[in-house]
Formats: C-alpha cells, structure tokens, sequence
C-alpha cells in the first residue's frame, strides 16, 4: 500500500486535532477554583474599635516578639510585619480633599493582606514565595530567598521587609521556637502559619484587647468574619489594583 | 665507607622530621580517636538508625524542611513507627540532643565541616533560653 503526501499530511492532522480536542475538553470540563483549597482564611478589622485603644501597640509587639523580628535603629533598615498607618496612607483612594474628619490621620493596623492574586508571587523568580493551596496564605521559604528584593517592589501595600543588615544582634528578645532570618533575606506576615498548624488564631488576633481583629475561614458560611462581613460595610486596601486583597476593614 | 656517619645521622634526622606529627600529637595528648560526643539517653529513639544519621542526618533535615515549608507536613513518621514533629529546634535539639556544643559542634569540629548555615537562622533553645531567660514567660510554652 503506497500513501502520497496529502494522505500522510491529513492523516497526521487529523490525530494531532483529535488530540488536542481531548485536551481541551479535559481542561474546559476541569472545575474552576481549585477543589483542594478547603480553607481560605482572612481577616475583618474594626478600625473603630482599634481606635478605642488609642496608643495600644500589643498586636505589634505579640506579632514581632513570636516571630523575631528585629528593630534596627536605622529607619532604613526597619522590618516590620505589622503596623500602623495613616488612613489616608493606607487607603489613598479614599481620601479625598473631603474625606470624613474623623478618618483622617487615624492610624490603621496593615500588614499582608494574603491576595488571591499575589504580585508578589508572579514576580519571584525562585517559588520562595507562593501562595498555598489549601488555604490561600501567602507563604515565604526563607531558606530559598535570593534577596533580589522583586517581592518587595512588587507589592503594592508595602508588606515585605528586606533585611539590610543581619538581624540578630536587633532583636528586643529570643524566641527560640521560631527561627531568625539571615541578611539578605525578605520577610513578611506569614499569617501565623505554624500557629494555625496547632489550632491557635495569629498572634496579633490574640493579643487584641478589643478583639479588633477578627480572623476566620471565608469558605464556612458560618464564621466570625463571613457573619461580620454580611452585616457591615468593609473596605480593603486598593481593590482597583486587582490582587484581591484578603484583610476586610470596617471603617 | 667515610660518609657514614653523615648519612646514619641525615637519615636518623629524615625519619625525625617525616615522623615529627606523629610525635607532635603524641606530646599534645591528641589521638586518632573519633570525637567524645554525648549522646542522648539510651532509651531515646532518633527518627532514623544511628548509622544512618551519622552519615546523612543533612539529608533527612532538608527532607523535613522541604515537607514541613512547602507541603505544610509537620508530622513525620520514623522508621520505627514512631511520629516526630518534624523540627531542628522543637524536636532533635529540645527533646534528645539538648547540648548542642557537645553533639552537633564536637563532630562537625572534628570532622572539619565547620558550623552549618542552618544555625544563621534557627535556634538552639537551651542557650537561647539561657541568655535571654525574662523574654521566655509566656514564648516558651509551645507543645
């Protein structure tokens, strides 16, 4: 049996279209979110509320101290996973010439905000930061950060800290159970993954006196911050950007 | 045969110098012992057999933290059944081998790999807690 070429060609087409069909239909028939992420935890801040406590920096410092943060003397070489900043600052589409008096100046506790659309993780150019499956965190792998700082331009609200300068000798105290970072390395709010892990809420949820910081699952209906976040208007941190930011604020 | 003396004392001289670090380490005390480690307690039972964590104990920390930092698997089981936290800190140095200076430092000094980049960032608890004992009344309490 002899085949000229435009049998042959027709012949190959043919399979490679039936393969590809295949392909298709297994992906367009594919669910859309993912179904392994049976979490997606998040939080909802009572500005308000935090307020009432005026000069109240315990979540900070629970946060820094679990966590070993460093405070270097030089305002350059900070590091920080939570703290405060101005309303107008950290929502710069809100504030208008006549933004409400009582907002202004008003500080606002920002750390992570765990989108589902993380610039952050587009840009890293070695996975050392990605965003779990399961839950939706933000997550870092220090031992895997090159330190080439992309994270940190990346991020539209400021979150990640780049350590300048070795860490260590700028710790107020020791937590022995979490480790330090090295110089060269970026940090951030990891949610309080290893807490999590055991069952506790993050570290600044706990040491709120107001309870101002609600944190929960927004895939079970019945949780704190899905209750919270029928019932009351919330903001988040510049929406238009599209990262899907997961820290609610009520204002 | 005139030279004799010149050559029996070159060659007594030759066989001095070549021996001398024997004799060096002989005056110092030093031997070819391996290093005096302490060991844990006999009836503790590490996550793999004694000769298996001699020789590849790095393996199985980049096994664990690989697990534990990317797939979120804290609970390891060993090869005797038992189930480990998978954690430097938390598990090997807080439950078995508190003394680091005497275990991990005395063999790594003896063998000449000198101190691995695991402690820039991770802690050893005891002397951690040690030097900075006020900051530990309510960190510590951690299962």
């Amino acid at each position: 049996m002899s085949t000229d070429r435009r049998a042959f060609l027709t012949l190959a087409g043919g399979c490679a279209l039936a393969l590809a069909g295949r392909a298709a239909r297994q992906a367009l028939a594919a669910p859309q979110s993912s179904p392994a992420q049976s979490r997606r935890w998040a939080m909802v801040i009572d500005a308000q509320k935090c307020l009432q406590q005026e000069g109240c920096r315990k979540c900070v410092q629970a946060c820094h101290q679990a966590h070993n943060v460093p405070a270097p003397a030089e305002p350059r070489h900070e590091v920080k996973w939570i703290w405060k900043e101005a309303f107008e600052h950290a929502f710069p589409s809100e504030a208008g010439e006549h933004l409400r008096e009582s907002l202004r100046g008003n500080p606002v506790l920002v750390f992570c905000n765990h989108c589902d659309q993380p610039p952050c993780v587009r840009v890293c150019p070695t996975q050392a930061t990605w965003k779990r499956a399961e839950d939706g965190l933000v997550m870092m792998d220090w031992h895997r950060c090159i330190g080439c700082r992309y994270c940190v331009a990346a991020c539209p609200y400021g979150s990640r800290s780049f350590n300048w300068v070795d860490p260590r000798p700028h710790l107020a105290s020791l937590n022995a159970e979490y480790p330090t970072r090295t110089k060269g390395v970026v940090e951030k709010c990891t949610f309080c993954e290893e807490r999590l892990e055991q069952g506790r809420p993050p570290a600044c949820v706990e040491a709120c006196p107001k309870k101002a910081l609600v944190f929960g699952d927004l895939r079970d209906p019945a949780s704190e911050v899905r209750r919270l976040l029928r019932a009351r208007y919330t903001l988040r941190r510049k929406p238009e950007l599209g990262t899907q930011p997961q820290i609610y604020y009520i204002v | 045969m005139r030279d004799q003396p010149i050559i029996f004392a070159g060659l007594a001289l030759f066989l001095g110098l070549i021996t001398f670090p024997f004799w060096f380490n002989l005056a110092r005390g030093q031997t070819a012992r391996g290093p005096d480690i302490q060991r844990p307690g006999a009836q503790l039972q590490c996550a793999a057999p004694t000769d298996y964590m001699r020789t590849s104990h790095m393996e199985l920390l980049i096994q664990w933290r690989d697990q534990v930092v990317r797939r979120n698997l804290r609970r390891v089981t060993a090869f005797n059944g038992k189930v480990f936290t998978a954690s430097l800190t938390n598990t090997c140095l807080a439950q078995c081998h508190t003394n680091k200076a005497q275990f991990c430092d005395r063999c790594h000094n003896y063998s000449g790999v000198g101190t691995p980049y695991c402690w820039d960032c991770h802690n050893e608890p005891r002397a951690a807690r040690a030097s900075l004992a006020p900051a530990f009344t309510d960190l510590g309490s951690q299962p």
